[in-house]
């Protein structure tokens, strides 16, 4: 399997704990057929699922059968390995965080008193329900004196979806549930909040669950992805990658829309790939010096660096031939990258820069390497190629994720999901 | 309350525009009612209007309407609220329609004519009124309870439920607090028409300012008549005035 692709680097210990959902159908009085017909999935721990579909295939009330907002009609939910099917619904839901669109915080309540709802209904002292909503106010990256008391109507709607994932994290629970969270904010408030979910997945590592109707930010937030159809059949379970370069069938294909290769770009970070080297010189050497240095590598370009080894100017050869000493004045509209960036984000810079390539930096902004275009091109091809190698091999993916032992194979996958549950 | 300590309370909720409001209201109240006062003392009145205007008896009969309206009130409270608030239960849910339908009725029905049709069952005219005025102003707490609530976005229950609140702490710590604006408003409302109905009373020996005009039709005392409506105007509208300070100070911070 291509791990490699699917896996974040990541610093926290998982604390989330696996679902399952074991036949589970959910049957509304009065209607011709089931809204989620006999549904088997296996939620890995400690990683993020989304369940895309189109709408009323039955995504939400697959979500919310799993913390028993909706009493499924048949079936069995394994939450870790506890059979939470007939446990109190109360209960049950204070151990899962629930997230919903636009955050559903409490008007008339305090940013705080938002978050300490479930900390009080477990019985928290006042002191450590303080001090854990000051914690989670810096980890959604919001000034707690700042907030804390404020309502919500004083926040902006990411603010607000911000303090909904703190309350939803308030009490710890193992596993998150998402109803469409960033439905209801505007595209750059929308990256950003799914970026910040991201690096506060690295930390806390939950289970989390999202329903999601943009296949983009399936792809961007997934480790696993659920491809839904009527009736919340699953017609394809597997990584972004695997469903942009192998999708099942062509509802899927119709799915993911057009450009699945630039999405793939979104999959990968500048700082997996080989970046190529760079001839570079400091801030304060004569140009004659760079000039040498740059001919004896047989390049055509020397990037600057200040004292604190970031890139300040990237020069051609006739540039250079202008100078006299090398400055550290920054230079305007230099392609830099960080090497967390996508290599979406990457090609965007190359393309915008004459360049055809940019400068890659690392922590602290110290200059690591070149990425270029051809770079971006072979990182592709090889990850279509590996994805697409794990499909194609003797075992093929059902069989090779049946073994539920591990911690993050998940057992359903495509056809022979929908197949067992035809008969 | 002194209008001191109202106007200060009422600054920190509210802005300047709705306190200014808020004040010009008991003012007017209170220009009326002097002016009516000195018409009373400076009037060539006959003795038997002397009489029947005479301050004191004008308190007893104003205590007494006080006494009618805020009886019934509370009633209605004690009725309408919890009514209201199972009415918008999922499983009461069917009984909605029929209910408000009946409390409709209560009200539509003329009121002088159910206080006399139970003075016929009830002996006592002060508890048949009461009765009566509790069937007439059910309906605006009763609905306003069932609107507010059901104005609660549903989200909200959601994410309470969401969160492992209970039904009932949900409902008690979500619904009802966002829906108390709206539940005020059908509070005052109710308070005002019982204001006003509470002079039926009279016609069954209920007491009441509606004494006044009762003694004023049958006398052919036109004085005594004005006197006692306009003293019942002048409590509706301090009630009114009452009723939207509570509205201003009890609305939950944050809306
Ligand atoms: N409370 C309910 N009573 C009856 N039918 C319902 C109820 N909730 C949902 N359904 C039906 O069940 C099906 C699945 O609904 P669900 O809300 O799970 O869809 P969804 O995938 O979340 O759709 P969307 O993307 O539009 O949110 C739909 O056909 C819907 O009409
Ligand atoms: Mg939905």
């Amino acid at each position: 399997m291509s791990e490699s692709a699917v896996s974040r680097p990541s610093t926290g210990t998982i604390s989330g704990k696996s679902i399952v959902l074991d036949n589970v159908t959910k049957q509304y009085p009065g209607q011709s057929s089931p809204a989620v017909d006999g549904v088997t999935l296996e939620i890995p721990a400690g990683k993020i699922v989304m369940l895309v579909g189109p709408s009323g295939c039955g995504k939400t009330t697959t979500l919310k059968m799993i913390n028993r907002l909706i009493e499924p009609t048949k079936g069995r939910i394994v939450l870790g390995d506890e059979d939470v099917t007939s446990i109190g619904g109360d209960e049950l839901r204070r151990r899962i965080g629930y997230v919903i669109q636009a955050g559903g915080l409490f008007p008339h309540m305090t940013v705080a008193a938002n978050i300490a709802i479930v900390p009080k209904m477990l019985g928290w002292d006042k002191g450590r329900i303080a001090a854990r909503v000051d914690e989670l106010l810096e980890l959604v990256s919001l000034d707690p004196a700042q907030y804390r008391d404020r309502f919500p109507k004083e926040l902006s709607g990411g603010q607000q979806q911000r303090v909904g994932v703190a309350r939803a994290l308030a009490a710890d629970p193992p596993v998150l549930l998402m109803d469409e969270p960033f439905g209801a904010v505007d595209p750059i408030t929308r990256q950003r909040l799914q970026d910040e979910l991201l690096s506060i997945q690295e930390e806390v590592q939950k289970t989390i669950v999202i329903v999601t109707h943009d296949f983009d930010e399936a792809v961007k937030l997934g480790d696993w992805i659920v491809v839904f159809t009527e009736g919340a059949r699953i017609v394809q379970y597997d990584t972004p990658e695997r469903i942009l370069a192998e999708p099942a069938n062509a509802f899927v294909e119709n799915f993911i829309g057009s450009g699945a290769g630039l999405k793939q770009l979104t999959l990968r970070r500048v700082g997996e790939v080989t970046l190529a080297d760079a001839v570079t010189v400091h801030a304060g050497e004569a140009a004659a010096s760079a000039i040498e240095k740059m001919e004896r590598a047989d390049h055509n370009h020397v990037v600057v660096l200040d004292d604190r080894e970031r890139p300040v100017q990237w020069l051609s050869r006739r540039q250079l031939a202008r100078l006299d000493t090398l400055t550290d004045v920054p230079e305007d509209k230099l392609p830099v990258v960080g090497q967390g960036a996508t290599l979406n984000d990457a090609l965007d810079t190359m393309l915008v820069s004459s360049a055809g390539a940019a400068l890659v930096t690392g922590r602290r902004d110290v200059f690591l390497g070149v990425i270029t275009v051809e770079t971006v091109m072979d990182a592709i091809t090889a990850a279509r190629a590996s994805a697409a190698a794990s499909i194609g091999g003797p075992v093929g993916t059902n069989s090779d994720a049946i073994p539920t032992v591990a911690p993050d194979a998940p057992t359903s996958a495509g056809s022979s999901m929908s197949q067992a549950h035809d008969d | 309350m002194t209008d001191a300590a109202v106007e200060a309370r009422v600054t920190t909720v509210g802005g300047a525009a709705t306190w200014k409001g808020l004040i010009v209201q008991p003012a007017a109240i209170a220009a009326v009612l002097a002016g009516f006062l000195v018409w009373l003392n400076l009037a060539p009145l006959t003795a038997s209007e002397r009489s029947t205007l005479d301050p004191a008896s004008l308190w007893g009969s104003t205590l007494e309407h006080l006494s009618l309206t805020f009886v019934a009130a509370s009633i209605v409270l004690v009725i309408a609220i919890p009514l209201g608030v199972l009415l918008t239960r999922p499983a009461l849910r069917r009984l909605r329609g029929p209910v408000l339908f009946i409390a409709n009725f209560g009200q539509a029905a003329p009121a002088i004519g159910m206080i006399v049709l139970l003075a016929m069952l009830i002996t006592s005219g002060y508890w048949a009124s009461i009765v009566a005025l509790v069937i007439y102003a059910a309906l605006p707490v009763l609905r306003n309870t069932v609107i507010g609530i059901l104005g609660v976005d549903s989200s909200l229950v959601e994410a309470g439920r969401g969160m492992g609140m209970s039904a009932a702490s949900v409902l008690f710590r979500v619904e009802l607090p966002l829906a108390v604006p709206v539940m005020l408003a059908g509070i005052r409302t109710a308070l005002v028409l019982l204001v006003g109905a509470a002079a039926l009373a009279a016609f069954v020996n209920g007491g009441g300012l509606g004494l006044l005009i009762t003694t004023g039709v049958n006398l052919y005392l036109f004085s005594v008549l004005i006197s006692g409506a306009l003293l019942i105007a002048l409590l509706a509208l301090t009630i009114d005035w009452l009723g939207r300070v509570v509205e201003h100070v009890a609305r939950p911070k944050g809306l």
